[in-house]
């Protein structure tokens, strides 16, 4: 148990090492995959592939989105990300096919579904409340009722 | 009616509280598990990891035996501490596909000379597009495919002695 | 011999706070026994004087790097800047505890020694409540976070401080935004305080009303300390990431906000008397709630303490004793106090209490995506809440709390109508309706932003409407204090949208001698050199950057070794200019000689943290104003005092 937690300190740490990161315990020796740190050359494309980038968590370095991470699986996915978009699917795809093999953590945005509904409808009765509130406050010159 | 409101924010704190005890007292999940558990394998076709090799394609897992997919590479520290012990499983029967990531085949083959080779094939993924299809998240990494190449079970992290039995349970399940 | 001395005053700073508890209870009962009741406030300040000797001996450990003690050996390096030393003594969970303590004790004797304004029963229960809540976060650090722990044996060498950790920035974000978290257990004293004795007054509310400034305005100065340090040491180029350590620090805001307008409305109207009790509850619940977040570990986050769910136990129990008692005492007693007036629809306070529920509602909306997870987890379901799904939701409330701010500072108390503001709501509507057509036209940015710039261009000329056709030098410094907040409001707004819809972002590779462009800025990448830092090597690009044929800017990011630890950063560079910054990040060498080069152009980000610190400096000229209004109030009362004591004839 201690071991598992001081582990997950240390992969943490190695996470917060800023861009160029090389974790001090292992290093692939392989140059990162071609389209890890390269743009891609259609403008609205890369544009579109890095808005998602920052919507997906890295899955090594779980306090991340991939366009944040260094860890070579972010780069790795990164990579995939940029060439599906390339290749002309959009961004939603590429989000659907990612929440289908690692469910929906993997995705910054909840959409609604079995286990994020409360996330949508809280909100709302948060603001009826508030309307509630409001109106109970606001306005008593009009309304003598308690 | 109105006082009632007042115990409000009380109930919801607690609320909160519990849950906030009750995942205190959970070990805490730091895996990312894969949700293509029950899934066909993604079709997928890697080439071997060594000159003279075998390559590694979905199709291959569709021929009625179970098998394991071992995510692993050569600089990965784990994946030393797992290799005594892919032997006993592939003693004990398992065939177990290796899959490396992000390597090079002379770190591959320093490595199997070192810790001996338990794999019936091994193929190269440089960009772990492999591991994105199967959902994986970090290595080493384990998958119990069943003959007809679907996805029965994962382990995450390295096979440990405990493990073993647990992974041929499941071979023998996938079997059924 | 100086780590026990530092535990022996932690130790009778924790007994003193058990003593403050005590006789501020016990002089509650028997107000007759003058031993008691006048024990209250010397027992606190006391208390602080040991607090503050205790952290000051933590300092003086770090400073010299007694390396026989377990905290300095683990977190300190004796070749490591003295600066840097010194502020790692809280960069790490024991010391910042400690410094967390340390803020509370002085906070409390602050008020022992100045506060005189509130009834003296609610005093002492101010007072034992600050006892009372001090005691259990002594009691955490005496019984699972020692920082004055020895080692068996001295190490010959320290672990040395995380390099991010070795910036500035360590020296001026935790304890400013200590300060603001634990200034916040002063407002929660003084609703518990009033809680118990049931007085809950104008002058209460005008005795509470400095101490929350005060603590808003170092939270204010700490939030936007933190996002800038973030935003150049990360080297990511973002300045908020809805991480949950993030969230953390921004509900106490939120909650400190809301309670910082409705004590307003409760010392000019009478009116909000629970609401403004029931804020001061949260306020402190929020900070509580954030250290329990940061060092539990039990959310996934980016900014981690070593994680130790023991400690989480601990502070989960504290909560639920200090929360739990005063939302207790909130449902028991909230009910006896009466609410207060209603109000017309179109009046000042109207305007505050929309205001207020509205950040209290996005106070719920942070709430809930941030611990949502945690729900989710317990019916085994993992799903990740991020920015998409703050910033969405998040606006859908905030931007009509951003309308209502803009009109709220324009309507007069009790009782308005829109007719009266006519004039200037055509105006506002007019500069609305520009900015729609000029951002909307010209640019064609996405709905979120364009809905910030929008609205900042309004909210920037209407937060100046108050000063219209007033004599400028009559005009109550309380007055330029709210000016100066919602016009931070407004240019953070604006920094925050522009960034959003206008930023250009490149990441090349180049060799020596090449360039790029982003933005407007054509970047040339002249070389690559060592350079050497006190503990650290690196590699350092030389980039120069010009727009047209203008004069060239340097930037020299650099990719650093550092030694002990040994851990590689990246610095990022950066170049300000009125409108904006260019940032550059230099990584990883490629095979072929030529190096990645990461750069962001985005314009007008710096209003982001103007914006903070106008909102702070706000802050300040108000809790200045408020207290020179008090010391007059005061002189002018002393003196009618002794006027009449001339008068009486002997």
């Amino acid at each position: 148990m201690t071991r598992t937690l001081s582990l997950a300190a240390a992969a943490l740490a190695a996470c917060l090492i800023a861009w160029t990161a090389v974790p001090a315990a292992a290093q692939d020796a392989l140059p990162p995959a071609p389209y890890a740190y390269r743009e891609l050359d259609d403008s609205r494309q890369e544009a579109a592939a890095r808005a998602l980038m920052h919507d997906l968590r890295c899955v090594t370095c779980q306090g991340q989105s991939i366009a944040d991470s260094d860890a070579p699986m972010a780069g790795d996915m990164r990579h995939f990300v940029r060439t599906r978009i390339a290749a002309g699917q959009n961004a939603e795809e590429v989000r659907g096919w990612l929440e289908q093999r690692y469910g929906d953590y993997i995705s910054y945005r909840p959409s609604f579904g079995r286990a994020t509904w409360p996330l949508f409808v809280l909100p709302v009765l948060l603001g009826l409340i508030a309307l509630v509130i409001i109106l109970r406050r606001v306005g008593g010159t009009r309304s003598a009722v308690q | 009616m109105n006082r009632l409101w007042l115990y409000l924010p009380l109930a919801v704190f607690f609320l909160l509280l519990g849950f906030a005890a009750y995942q205190l007292s959970q070990p805490k999940d730091e895996f990312v598990r894969s949700a293509m558990i029950g899934q066909p394998l993604p079709n997928f076709t890697l080439p071997a990891a060594m000159p003279g090799g075998q390559g590694v394609s979905a199709s291959d897992f569709a021929d009625g035996q179970p098998r394991l997919l071992n995510f692993w590479a050569s600089w990965c520290l784990p994946c030393v501490a797992e290799a005594p012990h892919l032997d006993t499983l592939r003693d004990e029967g398992a065939t177990i596909i290796g899959i490396a990531i992000r390597d090079r085949p002379e770190d591959i083959a320093r490595f199997i000379g070192q810790h001996g080779n338990p794999y019936a094939a091994i193929a190269s993924d440089d960009i772990s597009a492999v591991q994105l299809a199967l959902g994986s998240s970090g290595l080493p990494e384990t998958f119990v495919i069943d003959g007809r190449g679907v996805v029965r079970y994962q382990h995450i992290g390295d096979v440990r002695a405990e493990h073993v039995p647990v992974l041929l349970a499941e071979l023998r399940k996938a079997a059924r | 011999m100086m780590a026990e001395l530092g535990l022996a005053a932690l130790w009778l700073a924790a007994a003193l706070a058990i003593l403050q508890l005590v006789t501020g209870i016990w002089s509650m009962r028997a107000p007759e026994l003058v031993a008691i009741t006048g024990a209250v406030r010397p027992v606190t300040i006391l208390q602080a004087v040991f607090a503050a000797l205790s952290f000051t001996v933590l300092l003086y450990l770090f400073a010299v790097t007694d390396l026989s003690v377990e905290l300095v050996a683990a977190n300190s390096h004796t070749a490591k800047p003295l600066l840097y030393k010194i502020t790692g003594a809280w960069g790490n969970h024991e010391g910042s505890m400690l410094l967390w303590v340390t803020v509370m004790a002085l906070s409390g004797a602050l008020i022992a020694g100045v506060e005189y304004r509130l009834p003296e029963r609610t005093m002492q229960a101010v007072l034992a409540c600050q006892g009372f809540v001090a005691a259990g976060f002594y009691a955490f650090l005496l019984f699972s976070s020692n920082p004055f722990a020895r080692l068996p044996q001295p190490l010959a060498e320290g672990n040395g401080l995380n390099p991010l950790l070795q910036d500035v920035g360590l020296a001026l974000h935790p304890p400013t935004l200590y300060i603001g978290y634990v200034g916040l257990s002063v407002a929660f004293s003084f609703a518990v305080g009033a809680l118990v004795t049931r007085q809950v007054t104008p002058d209460f509310a005008r005795a509470m009303r400095p101490w929350v400034l005060g603590a808003w305005v170092f939270l204010t100065l700490g939030i936007t300390a933190g996002s800038y340090w973030a935003y150049y040491e990360l080297g990511w180029g973002g300045w908020w990431f809805w991480d949950p350590v993030e969230n953390a620090s921004l509900m106490p805001w939120l909650a400190a906000t809301a309670l910082l307008h409705s004590v307003s409305v409760l010392a000019a109207r009478d009116a909000l008397r629970t609401w403004t009790l029931m804020l001061g509850v949260l306020a402190f619940s929020m900070s509580m709630l954030g250290t329990f977040l940061v060092r539990s570990g039990i959310l996934t986050s980016v900014h981690a303490f070593a994680v130790d769910p023991q400690r989480g136990t601990f502070i989960l129990i504290l909560l639920a004793i200090y929360i739990g008692g005063a939302l207790l005492l909130f449902a028991l007693r909230a009910g006896a106090v009466a609410e207060g007036e209603r109000f017309s629809v179109a009046s000042r306070e109207s305007a505050l209490v929309v205001n207020n529920v509205l950040l209290t509602a996005i106070l719920g909306i942070v709430l809930l995506g941030t611990l949502y997870p945690l729900l989710a987890e317990a019916f085994g379901e993992r799903v990740s809440v991020g920015p998409p799904y703050f910033n969405l939701v998040g606006a859908i409330f905030a931007l009509p709390m951003l309308a209502v701010l803009a009109i709220g500072p324009l309507l007069r108390w009790r009782r308005d109508s829109l007719q009266r503001i006519s004039r200037p709501l055509i105006v506002l509507a007019a500069v609305g309706g520009a900015a729609l057509v000029l951002t909307a036209v010209l640019f064609g940015v996405g709905f979120l932003p364009l809905a910030g710039l929008v609205l900042a261009a309004v909210l920037a000329v209407a937060s100046v409407m108050p000063l219209s056709g007033r004599n400028l030098r009559r005009v109550p410094l309380a007055v330029w204090g709210m000016v100066a907040a919602h016009l931070g409001v407004a240019a953070a707004l604006f920094g925050m949208a522009s960034e959003s819809a206008f930023t250009s972002e490149r990441l090349v590779a180049l060799a020596p001698g090449q360039a790029t462009q982003v933005g407007p800025w054509q970047v040339r990448f002249a070389a690559v050199q060592p350079v050497a830092g006190p503990n650290w090597t690196a590699l350092e690009a030389r980039l120069e950057a010009r727009i047209g044929t203008g004069a060239p800017v340097v930037l020299t990011p650099q990719a650093r070794s550092f030694w002990a630890p040994a851990q590689q950063t990246t610095e990022a560079a950066l170049a300000t200019s009125w409108n904006g910054q260019l940032y550059a990040v230099m990584g990883g060498a490629a095979d072929d000689g030529r190096w990645q080069i990461r750069l962001w152009w985005k314009p007008f980000v710096t209003f982001i943290w103007y914006g903070g610190g106008l909102i702070a400096l706000g802050g300040a000229l108000s809790l200045a104003g408020r207290v020179a209004d008090d010391l007059k109030r005061r002189r002018v009362r002393a003196r009618g005092a002794r006027r009449r004591a001339q008068m009486v004839p002997a």
